[in-house]
C-alpha cells in the first residue's frame, strides 16, 4: 500500500505568534517552525501501518518555503520514505482555494491509495484543505476520527462530530483526516537521522503544476488585541473561598 | 435585496443543530436568508415552522435517499442545487465538523472564495467583510473575497443573535446526488442530550478542569461548581487524554473557543494552547496550588490554594446565598 502524509510546517504553539500588520502574514522569523502536531501524528498512523507490513510506502507532502524541507527531513528521519515539497516564492500568500488547487495537483498522480492529513491546522484552524483536495481528486473523505482501522481492502474509523461519534468506512484511494485524539508520534532515532539524507525529495514549483487559479480572499486589516495582566492573586488561609464569592458577587457574576 | 444561503445541518434524528439561529441571523443582517436541508425525508412541519421563527424566507429542501447513509458530499450536492437556484451573495455555514468540510467541497465545485472561522461579519460598502480572531484571539482581522462567491464559515457560539421570523417558504427539491465515490456513514451514537446544562459554545459562564483534579470520579467537582453557578463544563487536554471528560469538552488551540462572561480554571496550569481557547473571557478566575502556575499571569483573581479544599466550600456558600 501506498500512503501520502500531508504535514504542514507551522509556528510553534508554544511561543508567541506574530502577524505582520500590514499583510495579516504570519511573521516567520517571530517563531520557531515545527511540524504541526496533528500532521505528526498523522505520520505516526501511516507509519504504524509500515510497522505492520514493510512493504508500505510513506510519502510526506508539503507545500511551503524554503524552510519547510526541515520538516520533511525530520518526517524522513521518523521513517517516511520520501517527501514531496512544493517550492515556489509565487505561492507566499496562498488562500485556501489556491492552496487546495496546488496540493491536489502534485497529489493526483502520486498513485496513493490512501491520503492520510490533520483535520485542521494549528495556524489557519480552517479545517478545509482535505475536503478541498477530495473534491478536487473525486476521492472520499473520512474526517476527523478518533480512531481508524486501515486494512488492505478499505479504511474506516470512528468520526466525532458535535452530535456524537459517526462509525464511517470507504473504499481506497480516500483521504483520512486525524485528531489529537491519535497517538502521538515517535522520535527519530540515530540510524533514521543518518538514513534521512540519502532519502529522496521531489520539489515541484507551480508552473509545474498547471493552473491552479486565483486568490480570491483578502486580508483588509489587522488590529493587536492589548495583552491580558494578572489581577490579584491570594493565598488560601482558610478565607479564600469566601473571597472567591464576594468577588464574583461584586462583579454581579451570580 | 440578494439572497443568503444558510446551511441548516439536521441530526439524524431530524434535529436542528443549534448554529441554525446564529447562521439566519446573520444571514437576515447580509440580504434574504434562505435555509438549504439535506435530508432523507421530507421536513416535518414541525422543522419548516422552526426555520420560519428563527427567519427563513426560503426553505430549500432537497432530499437524498441516502442522506443518512452518506457522508457530508448530499450536503454539497444540497449547497451547489440552492447556489445553482438562488445566485446568493454568500453562502454560510457553520464551523462544525460536518459544515467546514462542506464549505470546502462546495468551494471547489463553485469556484467560490473561502472565509474561514468567522466570529462576525458585516457589510460594508456593498461588500461582505469577516472578522476573524487568530492565535487564541490575540489578533483580530477584517477579510473579504473579491470576483468570487463569498463561502463562510461561522464560528459556534460567536453569534448570540436571533432573527426576525419570516414566512419560510418551503422549495422541495430532489437534485442528481452528485458522482463523487462516497464514504460510507455506517451507524451512529449520539452524545446524550444534557439538557440542564448550557452548550459550552456560547456558555455566558464556563468552569474548566484540568489534571489537578486526578480522577474522573474527583472531575465531577467540576460539575458540581458549574452546575452551582448555571455554567457550562470545560477541560484541559491533559484532562481529556487523562480521560475525566468526554473530548468535545476541551477548551484551547486545538478544541473549542470560548469568551465567557466568567471563566473559572480549576487545576489548569495555563499552558499557552489552552490559554488560545480561553483568554478572551470578561473575568477569568483560577484556582491552583503552584503560585507559579502560569494561569495566574492572566487570572483577574488568582488563589493559590487546593481544589479539593476551596471548590466544595464555595458551591457551599453559593448555596447559602440563595
Ligand atoms: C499543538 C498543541 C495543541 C494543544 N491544544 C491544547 C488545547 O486545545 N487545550 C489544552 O488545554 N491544552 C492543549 N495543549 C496541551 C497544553 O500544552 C498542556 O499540556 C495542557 O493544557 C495541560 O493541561 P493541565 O493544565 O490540565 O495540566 P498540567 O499542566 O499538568 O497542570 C495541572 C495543574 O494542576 C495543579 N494542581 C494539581 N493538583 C491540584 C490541586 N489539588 N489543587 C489545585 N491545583 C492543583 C498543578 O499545580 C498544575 O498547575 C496543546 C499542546 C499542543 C502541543
Ligand atoms: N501547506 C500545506 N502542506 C501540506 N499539507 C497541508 C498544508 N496546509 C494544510 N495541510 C493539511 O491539511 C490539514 C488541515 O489544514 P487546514 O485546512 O489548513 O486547517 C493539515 O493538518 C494538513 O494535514
Amino acid at each position: 500500500m501506498k500512503i501520502v502524509v500531508l504535514i504542514k510546517q507551522v509556528p510553534d504553539t508554544a511561543e508567541e505568534r506574530i502577524l505582520d500588520p500590514a499583510t495579516g502574514r504570519l511573521d516567520r522569523e517571530a517563531s520557531d517552525a515545527v511540524i504541526d502536531e496533528i500532521t505528526e501524528r498523522a505520520l505516526e498512523l501511516a507509519l504504524s501501518v509500515k510497522d505492520g507490513d514493510k512493504s508500505t510506502e510513506v510519502v510526506v507532502a508539503t507545500m511551503g518555503p524554503k524552510e519547510a524541507l526541515k520538516s520533511i527531513r525530520k518526517a524522513l528521519s521518523m521513517g517516511a520514505d520520501s517527501g514531496i515539497h512544493v517550492l515556489d516564492d509565487g505561492l507566499a500568500g496562498a488562500d485556501l482555494v489556491v492552496t487546495a488547487s496546488v496540493l491536489a495537483a502534485a497529489l493526483r498522480d502520486t498513485g496513493a491509495d490512501l491520503f492520510i492529513a490533520g483535520n485542521e491546522s494549528t495556524d489557519g484552524r480552517a479545517g478545509m484543505l482535505p475536503a478541498m483536495i477530495a473534491e478536487h481528486l473525486g476521492l472520499p473523505l473520512l474526517g476527523s476520527l478518533v480512531a481508524a482501522d486501515i486494512s488492505a481492502q478499505s479504511v474506516s474509523g470512528q468520526r466525532a462530530t458535535e452530535a456524537g461519534t459517526q462509525d464511517v468506512s470507504a473504499a481506497y484511494p480516500a483521504i483520512v483526516t486525524v485528531t489529537e485524539r491519535f497517538a502521538e508520534a515517535r522520535f527519530p532515532n540515530f540510524k533514521g537521522i543518518l538514513g534521512a539524507k540519502r532519502k529522496p525529495v521531489s520539489t515541484l514549483s507551480a508552473a509545474e503544476l498547471g493552473d491552479t487559479g486565483q486568490i480570491s480572499s483578502s486580508v483588509l486589516e489587522v488590529s493587536q488585541r492589548p495583552p491580558r495582566t494578572a489581577g490579584a492573586k491570594i493565598t488560601d488561609d482558610g478565607n479564600a473561598a469566601a473571597q472567591l464569592v464576594d468577588f464574583l458577587a461584586s462583579r454581579r457574576l451570580i | 435585496m440578494a439572497n443568503i444561503l444558510a446551511l441548516v445541518e439536521l441530526t439524524h434524528t431530524g434535529h436542528l443543530a443549534p448554529s441554525a439561529r446564529g447562521l439566519l441571523a446573520v444571514a437576515a443582517r447580509l440580504g434574504t436568508p434562505v435555509a438549504v436541508t439535506a435530508t432523507a425525508e421530507p421536513l416535518g412541519p414541525e422543522t419548516v415552522a422552526q426555520l420560519a421563527e428563527l427567519g427563513a424566507a426560503h426553505i430549500h429542501a432537497a432530499q437524498f435517499p441516502a442522506a443518512n447513509s452518506t457522508l457530508i458530499t448530499p450536503l454539497v450536492d444540497a449547497l451547489a442545487d440552492a447556489v445553482g437556484a438562488h445566485a446568493p451573495a454568500a453562502v454560510l455555514i457553520a464551523a462544525s465538523t460536518d459544515g467546514r468540510e462542506a464549505a470546502g467541497r462546495l468551494a471547489v465545485r463553485t469556484g467560490g472564495g473561502l472565509l474561514a472561522d468567522v466570529v462576525d461579519v458585516r457589510m460594508a460598502e456593498d461588500s461582505i467583510v469577516t472578522e476573524h480572531s487568530v492565535f487564541g484571539g490575540n489578533y483580530t482581522v477584517d477579510a473579504q473575497v473579491s470576483g468570487a462567491l463569498p463561502i463562510i464559515t461561522l464560528r459556534s457560539g460567536a453569534i448570540d443573535e436571533a432573527g426576525a421570523p419570516a414566512a419560510g417558504e418551503l422549495l422541495e427539491v430532489t437534485p442528481a446526488p452528485s458522482s463523487t465515490t462516497n464514504a460510507t456513514i455506517e451507524s451512529f451514537a449520539d452524545v446524550p442530550e444534557e439538557s440542564s446544562r448550557p452548550e459550552l459554545r456560547g456558555a455566558s459562564t464556563v468552569v474548566s478542569g484540568g489534571r489537578g483534579l486526578g480522577s474522573a470520579e474527583n472531575f465531577s467537582l467540576v460539575e458540581q461548581l458549574a452546575d452551582a453557578l448555571g455554567g457550562a463544563v470545560g477541560a484541559s487536554r491533559a484532562a481529556v487524554d487523562a480521560g475525566y471528560i468526554a473530548q468535545n469538552a476541551q477548551v484551547g488551540q486545538t478544541g473549542v473557543s470560548v469568551s465567557p462572561q466568567l471563566y473559572i480554571a480549576l487545576g489548569i496550569s495555563g499552558a499557552i494552547q489552552h490559554r488560545a481557547g480561553m483568554q478572551t473571557a470578561k473575568t477569568i478566575v483560577a484556582i491552583n496550588k503552584d503560585e507559579d502556575a502560569p494561569i495566574f499571569e492572566i487570572a483577574d483573581l488568582g488563589i493559590v490554594g487546593d481544589v479539593f479544599t476551596l471548590v466544595p466550600q464555595v458551591i457551599e456558600l453559593l448555596k447559602a446565598r440563595t
